[in-house]
């Protein structure tokens, strides 16, 4: 069963299009959205959570319509975005008052946990609070109503790395229960490497690849060579190559065929922040 | 039940998990039946993705070293000895192949590479 499904979504704005996207969160997963700034993530997350409607397009939710059953939905969704959405002025204690009146299924004594977990002061004006504190909140609100589905925007960038492990735990735990989800864009590849379980990959608007993390992780990789030896190379062979003066970065497809077929040549495993700048970058053959 | 996961080696992290644990199974640390941790725990333990430790867990399956049950986890297989000893044996003469090939390469004779396996072997 899937938590999400997007089908040839498009949407058009005068600068700026996603066309025929689709991809699949399976429940019970982490998937992880990644692409360059202004590459479509957060337009995809709003799509999803109804703040813009499609052009064209099937999106569910729950195997629900989206929009019919936004109500529904909704209440089974917790969302984080890149800004800190509370009033300046509130306190945790208050913000805790409002969302308790906004979530059938608010649970009190869960936001004080976690905020406690956090180091989060109860007394304390929101405007007070360093980035990282707002963005623990945001996630602390956004758990404490039970959801079966996380939706983050960028929730790890811009936060020391001690901070972003803390999160990462969290989305870990949330992870224990085999009927959660997480969707989550960021482009730190490096938080995503350690604990998405599929990675899909937007370059302007597009779907460029939507795949088992694993996969691409173990599946791709990078062959170093001069100029004589890129030659060599079966056009086949290169999914994206890039060209310095002193020698080629061939991406590949398959590593351990071409470790096979060109024993002779360096070849690097790739990141997937490898894979992302050789997708962009990088040309085609 | 320690696993460590090395970032630096160029072993996939599925990989290090399965050989790790088929060891604790050959040396007879993990028992027959005991109990395996849940994919989920060892990934949040591990810090890393549920995939990578379900792709563990399929593999020794399919190996014949453990046992999954819907709604009840893992636990280690039955120990099949003469399979483990067949998959050793088979691993031996890989690296055995290896070596004479190296041997055979540099015109090391028959004689001097027995010597040096009995050498090694009572080492």
């Amino acid at each position: 069963m899937n938590s999400i499904s997007l089908k040839n979504v498009s949407k058009e704005y005068r600068d700026f299009a996603l066309r025929d996207v689709s991809f699949t969160v399976p429940q019970g997963s982490i998937m992880g959205l990644i692409g360059e700034n202004g590459a479509g993530k957060t337009t995809v997350l709003k799509l999803v959570l109804n703040m813009i409607r499609a052009d064209a397009g099937r999106i569910e939710v729950f195997g629900l319509d989206h929009i019919k059953n936004e109500r529904e939905i909704k209440e089974q969704i917790g969302v984080v975005m890149e800004e800190s959405c509370f009033y300046e002025a509130l306190r945790c204690k208050e913000a805790a008052a409002i969302l308790r009146n906004l979530f059938k299924t608010w649970d009190d004594a869960l936001f004080r946990t976690y905020a406690e977990r956090f180091g989060l002061p109860w007394e304390k004006q929101l405007k007070e609070f360093s980035r990282g504190m707002k963005m623990k909140l945001s996630i602390a609100a956004a758990l404490s109503h039970r959801p079966r589905l996380l939706i983050l925007d960028e929730a790890t960038s811009g936060l020391d790395p001690v901070v972003r492990s803390e999160i990462l735990d969290v989305f870990l735990d949330f992870i224990q229960d085999e009927e959660h989800s997480i969707l989550i864009s960021s482009h730190i590849t490096s938080d995503l490497e350690k604990v998405a379980d599929y990675i899909t990959f937007l370059h302007e608007g597009r779907v460029v690849l939507s795949e088992n993390k694993d996969k691409m992780l173990y599946g791709y990789g990078i062959l170093k060579c001069g100029e004589k030896e890129f030659a060599r190379i079966a056009p086949e062979d290169v999914l994206r190559c890039r060209r310095s003066a002193f020698g080629y970065e061939v991406l590949t497809a398959d590593k351990n065929a071409a470790a096979r077929k060109y024993p002779d040549l360096t070849l690097d495993s790739a990141a997937l922040e490898d894979v992302m700048l050789l997708m962009i970058k990088g040309e085609t053959v | 039940m320690d696993i460590i996961i090395s970032n630096s080696s160029g072993k996939p992290i599925y990989e290090q998990i399965t050989s790790q644990i088929k060891s604790m199974i050959i040396s007879g640390e993990l028992k027959e039946g005991d109990a395996l941790p849940s994919m989920r725990l060892l990934a949040k333990e591990l810090r890393i993705s549920v995939i990578t430790t379900k792709r563990a867990y399929d593999d020794l399956e399919r190996d014949g070293f453990i046992e999954s049950f819907t709604g009840k986890g893992s636990f280690v297989a039955q120990k099949n000895v003469e399979f483990i000893r067949e998959e050793q044996l088979k691993a031996a003469e890989e690296h055995l192949k290896n070596a004479v090939c190296a041997a055979k390469s540099s015109g090391i004779s028959r004689a001097e590479l027995e010597e040096m396996l009995r050498i090694l072997y009572e080492e």
